[in-house]
Formats: structure tokens, C-alpha cells, sequence
């Protein structure tokens, strides 16, 4: 492992102990972190394990994925500015979401709301690899996802357009919002398979990817199956992507940002990156998650608004770096 | 031994005849000379020879397995991509990825290509340099020398020396000249003739989409040939100093 590994794991143990400590109920943070561990048969355990527990664990889940998604787009495509909702897999499990809010199941049966995002999420892939194709260049995937976004974009603004009752309405703008609030350990359970699979195929991705780094031509002549690399990243980026907006929602700029900021400490290489963001996307969305809950309490910051907030300054001034740069 | 057997290999693209027919055997130790008009077919003949692209008939490496062809034969495409700034060893040392699972560190052998090819390449002063940075024909060595890291039996190139300065097209052609003196197979498509004449073993008309002729330097740039081929006329001369070619006038 690389100092910067060593680094960024370390950070992330950090925020995830101060994530656990942290919480409106005043107990010290080795008390809380004792009744985690140990049963206390009482409140404090239930906090622990049912509330702080499930939100910290899902807070490393999706930024991880959100982060290595990130990498792997922005390394198949060789352009810094792709991010893991490109494809249009979050904007169709959003669709699916909010048609489950919308018609109301999301209230009534337990877990609808995941369900039918992931399965929004499952129709968006077979849309984009029906349009693109087994086989062909990036720039089809490109298009395929622009338009299943849109597509999808549409029909959410049409369900909001079309929807009779302004509290579905308005849960509706506030779930596409993201947040981590009140998900359970089921959550957890529902996203994890996903996120397994989903990162264990993007990790596959990385001598792939660093031999893109010459181009889809020297990469084939150097024996790497690109129809086979393009299938696994939309797997892979679909199973992940779908998996965090079916639990958490859309949650912005960090499969965008987070490459690109560790992207001068592994040398540019595209493979190491993969990791590297992994561990960056965590402790970005875990440190926001904490923010939103010490920032404004109680108003109920949404995560997405937060990552949005940090990550287009940082974004501009990546912009300006790379333009002081000459590049 | 024959590193190479293309046989009756044809392409048809939107409803162009691209390549006809064309068959090319390559044996070790050579260094070929692709040569041919703009549009005539050298790029795709490669590309169709590597199986990248679907043709009908015969090619010895698009036979191969995807992993065995990259041990087989390393490409130098004529697009020069670098699309991280990654430093110029680390490019090079991607020539070793054919040779390496996933996770694999390069072993000493791996890194003696690495340095070799850097070495044949004038690059080992500028291994820690950031190769997108570096200028159009610093790229072209380094890319080649990426290919060269691969040490594989045969080499192809498109347009290796087109933008690179003087000098270096020389030495990359001297670079060539050593490899295939030593068994490896060089085969480049090239337009500047006066270094085809010189440097390459053999050399490999394509016009067209056939070869109109495939020998020595002295048996194919005649002047007929040059005439009806290229539209131009030259002055062809073995010297002491070697054969100097050297292009004249356009014919119309």
C-alpha cells in the first residue's frame, strides 16, 4: 500500500469513529462507541446500532461507489469532466423513486421506494445498452446516456408537473435532494450486494484503463477486449449508481470531483485511481454527512444541496489550476 | 521463420473496395517499408492485418487470441493519444502490460525493456517528465518507445517519423535498422521516400488498395513506378554515402 492509501484509510477511520460519536443525544463519544460494541439492553445500544450505525456504513458504501464510478468513467472516456451519471442510471432509478412516492406505494409498502428506484435503475441499462450496443466507441455510450437522462429527466419533471398532491410534490424535490436521514440497517442490506458486485467489477477495470490511456487502438493491440471493458464498466457503474440513488438519492460532484483532485497524487495512472477515489469519495460524502448534521441540525440540510455547495467551488477552482497551467 | 502471412485478405467498406486481394508474407529481420499515396490503404491494411477491423481471407495475427497477439506484434497507431499526464517512464512502462497480470509488478526484466527502449529512444534523460507536456515529436518517441518496451517479435508503425525532427528520424530508422538486424521485424508505413530508400530492407507499394510492388528499395522505386504511384519524378543514385532519394517534380 502507498502512503497516500495508508493516508486516506486512516482519515477515513477517523470520520467514520467521529460520524458514530457524533449525535444530538449529549453522550461522550467512548460511550457511545462502548454501547456499539457492547449491548447496553438499552436505548443507547438502539441509537448506535439502528440509526448511527446504518447511516455511517451507507455514507462509505455510496461515496466509495459514487468515487470509483468517477474514476472509471472519466478514465474509459479519457476526459476529466465524465461523472458516474452520465449513463443515465441515476436518473432513472430517480424516476423510478419518485413514481413509487407518486403513486403513493413508497408510503405504503415497506421498501418500495429502494425497490423501484433500483428497478428504474435495471430498465435505464437495458435502455442505454440496447441504444449503444455491445460493441462500439465511447462516443455511443455518451450519447445513449445523454439521452436516457433527458429522457428520464423529462418523465420525473412531467410526474412533478402532473402530481395533484403538493406534499408528494414536495417530498418528491426533497428526496431527489439526497440525504442520509433515518435509513435503517435494511437499507444497508438492500444496497450492499450491489455495491459488492458493482465496485468488484469497476476494480477489474484498471490495466483496462491504463492502457486507454493511449487510446482505444493501442489499448486492443495490447490485448485488452474493449467490448468486454465497456460491458463491465456499464454493469458495474449500473449496479453501484443504481444501488446509492435507491437508497440515498442523488447525490452529486463527487464521482465528478474526487477523481479529479487525488489525480495528481497516483501520477495520473487511471488504474490506481479507481482505489484511491474509492477511499476519497467515502471520505468526502462522510464528512459532508457529518456537516449537514452539526451545521444546521436541526433544518435538515440535504446532502446533495451540501455536495453540490463544496463541489462546484472546488470545481471552478480545479478549472482555474488547469488553466493556469496552460492546459 | 515467418513472423507474418497475409493471404487474398480484402476489405470492403460502404460499398468501397478498400483492399483487394492482398497477399504479404514477412520473414525475420526485416525492415519494411510501407509505402503508398494518401488514402491508398496503408492504415487500413495494418488495421486489418492486426484484426481490428473485418476482412475476408488470411491474416496469421488476427487468427491469434487477443493476449497472444499482444506478445505476438506491438502497434504504433498514427494517432498519438496521451490522454493523462502521466510521466514519460510510466507511458513507456505500459508496453509491459501484455507481459503482466493485473496487480503484477514489472520484474527486472521488465524494466531492462523499459530501460532499452528508453535507452534506444534518446528518452532516459526525460523519463520523469510529463509526457503530455512534452512537444508533438517527443510524444511520437515516446509512444514508440512504448511499443518497443513490448518486445515482441514483430513491430508495426504508422507514420512513426512524421513530425519528428531530422535527427531523429534518422536514429528512429537507425533504431529499426538495429532491431531488425537482430531478428526482431520492423514493418512502417512511411511517405518520406528518401528514408524508405535508405534505411528499410524492403519496401511494399500499395496503391489502390493492392500492392503494386513489394522488393528491394532498388527493385521497386523505379521510375515508372514512382510515376504512375506517386505522380512525381525523382533522382534515384546509390553513392558512397549510401542511396539518396530524392523527389523532383509532379507529374501531371
Amino acid at each position: 500500500m502507498t502512503r497516500l492509501m495508508i493516508a486516506l484509510t486512516v482519515v477515513l477511520a477517523l470520520l467514520f469513529c467521529t460520524a458514530l460519536a457524533l449525535g444530538p443525544a449529549n453522550i461522550g463519544p467512548f460511550d457511545s462507541l462502548r454501547a456499539l460494541v457492547i449491548d447496553d439492553q438499552g436505548a443507547l445500544t438502539l441509537v448506535m446500532r439502528e440509526i448511527r450505525l446504518p447511516r455511517a456504513i451507507l455514507a462509505v458504501l455510496i461515496g466509495a461507489s459514487l468515487g470509483m464510478t468517477g474514476a472509471a468513467m472519466q478514465g474509459y472516456l479519457r476526459n476529466p469532466l465524465a461523472d458516474p451519471g452520465l449513463i443515465g442510471v441515476s436518473g432513472s432509478a430517480a424516476l423510478g423513486a419518485v413514481l413509487s412516492i407518486q403513486t403513493g406505494v413508497a408510503a405504503t409498502v415497506a421498501f418500495a421506494l429502494p425497490l423501484s428506484a433500483l428497478f428504474g435503475a435495471l430498465i435505464g441499462v437495458f435502455l442505454v445498452l440496447l441504444l449503444a450496443g455491445p460493441r462500439g466507441s465511447s462516443l455511443t455510450l455518451i450519447l445513449a446516456g445523454i439521452a436516457i437522462s433527458a429522457l428520464a429527466g423529462a418523465l420525473t419533471s412531467l410526474t412533478l408537473n402532473l402530481s395533484p398532491n403538493p406534499w408528494a410534490a414536495s417530498e418528491i424535490v426533497f428526496w431527489m435532494m439526497g440525504s442520509l436521514v433515518d435509513r435503517s440497517m435494511t437499507h444497508v442490506w438492500i444496497a450492499l450486494p450491489f455495491i459488492v458486485v458493482g465496485v468488484a467489477l469497476l476494480a477489474s477495470l484498471a490495466r483496462g484503463l491504463d492502457a486507454l490511456t493511449l487510446g482505444e487502438d493501442a489499448a486492443e493491440s495490447m490485448g485488452i477486449n474493449l467490448k468486454r471493458l465497456r460491458l463491465t464498466l456499464i454493469f458495474g457503474t449500473a449496479a453501484v449508481v443504481g444501488a446509492s440513488t435507491a437508497v440515498a438519492g442523488a447525490i452529486g460532484f463527487i464521482g465528478l470531483v474526487v477523481p479529479h483532485v487525488l489525480r495528481p497524487f497516483v501520477g495520473a495512472k487511471p488504474g490506481r485511481l479507481l482505489w484511491a477515489s474509492a477511499l476519497g469519495g467515502a471520505i468526502l460524502l462522510l464528512a459532508a454527512d457529518i456537516a449537514v448534521r452539526v451545521v444546521l441540525p436541526t433544518r435538515d440540510l440535504k446532502l446533495g444541496v451540501l455536495t453540490a455547495l463544496i463541489g462546484a467551488p472546488l470545481f471552478l477552482h480545479l478549472i482555474y489550476k488547469t488553466r493556469k497551467d496552460g492546459l | 521463420m515467418t513472423l507474418l502471412c497475409v493471404k487474398n485478405l480484402s476489405l470492403r467498406r460502404r460499398n468501397r473496395d478498400v483492399l483487394k486481394d492482398i497477399s504479404v508474407e514477412i520473414g525475420a529481420g526485416e525492415l519494411v517499408g510501407l509505402i503508398g499515396p494518401n488514402g491508398a490503404g496503408k492504415t487500413t491494411l495494418m488495421r486489418a492485418v492486426l484484426g481490428m477491423l473485418p476482412s475476408t481471407g488470411m491474416s496469421s495475427l488476427a487468427q491469434l487470441s487477443a493476449p497472444d497477439r499482444a506478445r505476438a506484434v506491438a502497434w504504433m497507431p498514427q494517432a498519438r493519444e496521451i490522454a493523462w499526464p502521466v510521466t514519460v517512464e510510466t507511458l513507456v512502462t505500459l508496453g509491459r502490460l501484455p507481459h503482466l497480470a493485473q496487480g503484477q509488478k514489472p520484474s527486472s526484466a521488465d524494466k531492462d525493456a523499459i530501460e532499452q527502449a528508453m535507452g534506444y529512444l534518446d528518452l532516459t534523460d526525460m523519463r520523469d517528465r510529463t509526457a503530455t507536456r512534452l512537444s508533438g515529436g517527443e510524444q511520437a518517441r515516446v509512444l514508440l518507445a512504448r511499443a518497443l518496451a513490448q518486445q515482441t517479435p514483430l513491430l508495426m508503425a504508422d507514420e512513426p517519423t512524421a513530425g519528428l525532427d531530422p535527427s531523429h528520424q534518422i536514429s528512429t530508422m537507425q533504431t529499426f535498422s538495429k532491431l531488425a538486424q537482430a531478428g526482431t521485424s520492423v514493418i512502417v508505413s512511411l511517405h518520406d521516400l528518401g528514408l524508405a530508400a535508405r534505411h528499410c530492407t524492403r519496401l511494399i507499394v500499395i496503391d489502390d488498395g493492392t500492392v503494386v510492388a513489394d522488393g528491394s528499395p532498388a527493385q521497386v522505386l523505379t521510375p515508372d513506378l514512382i510515376r504512375s504511384t506517386f505522380s512525381i519524378t525523382a533522382w534515384y543514385e546509390t553513392t558512397d554515402q549510401g542511396v539518396v532519394f530524392q523527389p523532383l517534380e509532379v507529374v501531371i
